[in-house]
């Protein structure tokens, strides 16, 4: 009876109760599709992030805190067996999706047709290997890698950015459109206070015997782990744009074979680390302890790093649109909170006669302010239900639009989608959030209307 | 003629008053009275003479300012606000002059909640809300809404609502003022034979002539205090 009179109630005036439920639903509406919004962008960073760099990554122990500036003496040793341990492990297996080495390095880049030169920072990957990284989605977000082209049967064939390319003055040679030639007014080194790259005698250096005329190829010159000065040729497979400036005017992607020849010259190949990237995300921990298990049994002087740790600015852009979704949770929790308030005040007051008659009759109070109290819980019911088929709605129409946008880090647009099913428990976190705001916002008035002197709510016309 | 019974009420050196402001304004002054069980009790008196006040008293729905108020043997002023609200539950039916159904309730909801209240099972309560509203003449009529009934309708649906639960004392304050003559008399005649079936004590706050008549003991009050009790049936 009690649930009979409270959603009668909501419908005697159907025009406040419809305000407040549009609010409420318009409300649940926004939080829905801020965080289905954020959670596709974060599934997106996350999925381009492990497509690149896989969840965990196993270096020499010390590597993630004193060796990224050079690499080349935190290598990994014996990283064969390492990837066979791994690989092998019954508890590893068949969590992993792809486990392998990789080799970080820095040097200066040569386009040996003009003598320019830069900085570069390279990854060398095993091209098998990488490209099954790249089909990694386990969020179905439908963004994978464009296929970086390294070649097996060419070990020497690599992939460069754009910005890359354009500052070694290669656009012409590689016929890239949109790629600006250096203008005739640039400035130029002043030869007499430095000497410029190539009056370098790199041609001493390492193996650059390759023929330069079919594809067109750059030098790169690095330190060997022995300090000595190392170069290789790389042959320009493709030219990628990058997300960032930073990226797109250094990065290399090169085979692992080469990157080791470079850094490690004639000595013992290794690695910066062994990449394990996982079928499910939330096997991170997992895989982690059991790899830590296992170097522990080994005698391995290894770490492991998850893809958070590595990549910092995915954490902050977490932390960013949680940030925003709580601020814009407060506003809406506010708004719906004296919205309902004010809705249920009016009601108590319109119905007071109607209490002192319930309240004659051997009604308690507390039956009175659970009328009331049940009242707003169902005001929030009914506006959070909409509001969810209202974002269900509008998600499926955005999705349908076609739109596209470019998410930060990335240079190339995508669709743009809102992942409403992405996290149900969003939704329901949403819904029973609002329901139970508009119960508290109920309290006020319900307490009033029941602490009410029947005789007065009686007289009250 | 009625043989004496036990009283249903006893009030004792009763006094009400309330404050409007800081001034303390009397309603009603050294109430002595016993009302007898299964009785049609009429309070007769001018507007403001303290009729509603008493009718309140005697509902437990108010509380004296000083003085003993006794209903059905139970002192009212040892029981606590929700021992009160359950003693009205159980021994105490009101009819209101404005009726006073729930609106967003069917003519069958507005006489079923009161067994709610009480805690009546469901198969209990249904059969006895259907019986009352057959009783009343309103079986046909049991699922329309107050707004879809007439005055003399609603008020027989009141009226149920008032006996569903066989309440000892009924309090009917203006039970006939929003009814014209002929509806009125309807009413008065089916609250008295709805008191002969059920056996309730009815206390009314009337000025109709109509309903006056119908009385077994006047209760006749001005300005607060008793004036005479008659004991018509006698």
């Amino acid at each position: 009876m009690m649930f009979k009179i409270a959603f009668r109630s909501i419908f005697r005036n159907a025009r406040r109760s419809l305000t407040t439920t549009l609010t409420i639903g318009i409300g649940a509406a926004a939080m829905l599709i801020f965080a289905a919004y954020s959670l596709y962008d974060v599934y997106i960073l996350q999925t381009t992030t492990i497509e690149r760099g896989g969840h965990l990554t196993v270096f020499r122990k010390g590597y993630f805190d004193f060796g990224s500036g050079d690499p080349a003496i935190w290598g990994v040793g014996d990283y064969a067996n390492v990837v066979r341990l791994i690989r092998s492990d019954p508890v590893l297996a068949p969590l992993t999706e792809v486990v392998t080495p990789i080799q970080g390095l820095g040097g200066i880049a040569e386009n040996p047709g003009t003598g320019s030169s830069r900085t570069f920072f390279a990854t060398g990957f095993v091209p098998a290997d990488q490209a099954r990284m790249q089909r990694w989605n386990e969020y179905g977000v439908g963004h994978n890698l464009e296929s970086t082209d390294l070649r097996t049967d060419d070990p020497s064939q690599g992939v460069i950015g754009f910005g890359f390319a354009r500052n070694l003055g290669l656009c012409e040679r590689l016929h890239l459109s949109g790629c600006p030639t250096l203008p005739k007014d640039a400035p130029e080194r002043d030869n007499g206070t430095a000497a410029s790259l190539p009056s370098q005698d790199f041609s001493g250096l390492g193996d650059t015997s390759a023929p330069r005329n079919a594809t067109p190829s750059i030098d790169l010159m690095s330190a060997t782990a022995g300090g000595a000065p190392n170069i290789v040729t790389l042959k320009i497979a493709r030219v990628e744009k990058q997300g960032s400036k930073e990226m797109d005017d250094g990065s290399v992607v090169m085979n692992l074979g080469l990157a080791q020849q470079l850094v490690y010259g004639r000595g013992e190949a290794k690695v910066t680390g062994i990449v394990l990237q996982l079928h499910r995300t939330e096997d991170i921990d997992a895989a982690r302890s059991r790899l830590q298990a296992l170097f522990a049994a080994n005698h391995l002087n290894l770490e492991v790093r998850d893809y958070q740790e590595i990549n910092a600015y995915l954490g902050q852009t977490l932390g960013f649109f949680r940030s925003m979704f709580s601020f814009i949770a407060v506003l809406i929790g506010v708004v719906v909170l004296f919205t309902v308030s004010n809705t249920m005040g009016m009601s108590v007051m319109e119905r007071t006669a109607e209490i002192g008659t319930t309240r004659a009759l051997g009604a308690r109070r507390s039956r009175i302010r659970s009328q009331f109290l049940l009242e707003g819980a169902l005001l929030g019911v009914l506006g959070a239900t909409s509001g969810v088929a209202i974002a269900f709605l509008a998600a499926m129409m955005i999705n349908a639009s076609g739109l596209t946008w470019t998410p930060p880090g990335d240079a190339h647009p995508i669709p743009l989608k809102l992942y409403i099913l992405g996290a149900p428990q969003v939704t329901v976190a949403v819904w029973a959030v609002l329901v139970v705001i508009a119960t508290l916002a109920a309290l006020v008035p319900a307490h009033r209307a029941a602490r009410l002197a029947i005789v007065d709510a009686l007289r009250h016309v | 003629m009625h043989a004496e019974t036990e009283p249903v009420a006893r009030l004792r050196d009763v006094t009400k008053s309330y404050k409007v402001g800081r001034t303390e304004v009397p309603a009603l002054h050294d109430i002595t009275l016993d009302i007898q069980a299964k009785r049609f009790t009429m309070l007769v008196a001018p507007s403001g003479s303290g009729k509603t006040t008493l009718l309140n008293l005697l509902g437990c729905i108010d509380r004296p300012t000083s003085g003993v108020v006794e209903i059905a043997g139970q002192a009212v002023a040892e029981l606590g606000e929700n021992a009160l609200s359950d003693f009205r539950a159980q021994k105490i039916g009101f009819i209101f002059q404005g009726f006073s159904l729930v609106p967003v309730l069917s003519a069958y909801e507005n006489v079923e909640y009161p067994l709610l209240l009480t805690g009546m099972a469901a198969g209990a309560r249904r059969e006895r809300t259907l019986s009352m509203l057959d009783a009343v003449g309103l079986a046909e009529q049991r699922d329309r809404r107050p707004n879809e009934l007439s005055g003399g309708q609603k008020q027989r649906v009141a009226i149920a609502r008032a006996l569903v639960k066989h309440p000892q004392i009924v309090l009917a304050d203006e039970p006939t003022a929003n009814l014209d003559s002929a509806t009125g008399a309807a009413i008065v005649s089916l609250m008295r034979r709805m008191q002969a079936e059920v056996g309730a004590t009815f206390i009314f706050a009337t000025h109709d002539p109509h309903l006056i008549a119908q009385a077994d003991t006047t209760i006749a009050m001005r300005d607060g205090g008793l004036l005479k009790t008659g004991d018509l049936a006698q």
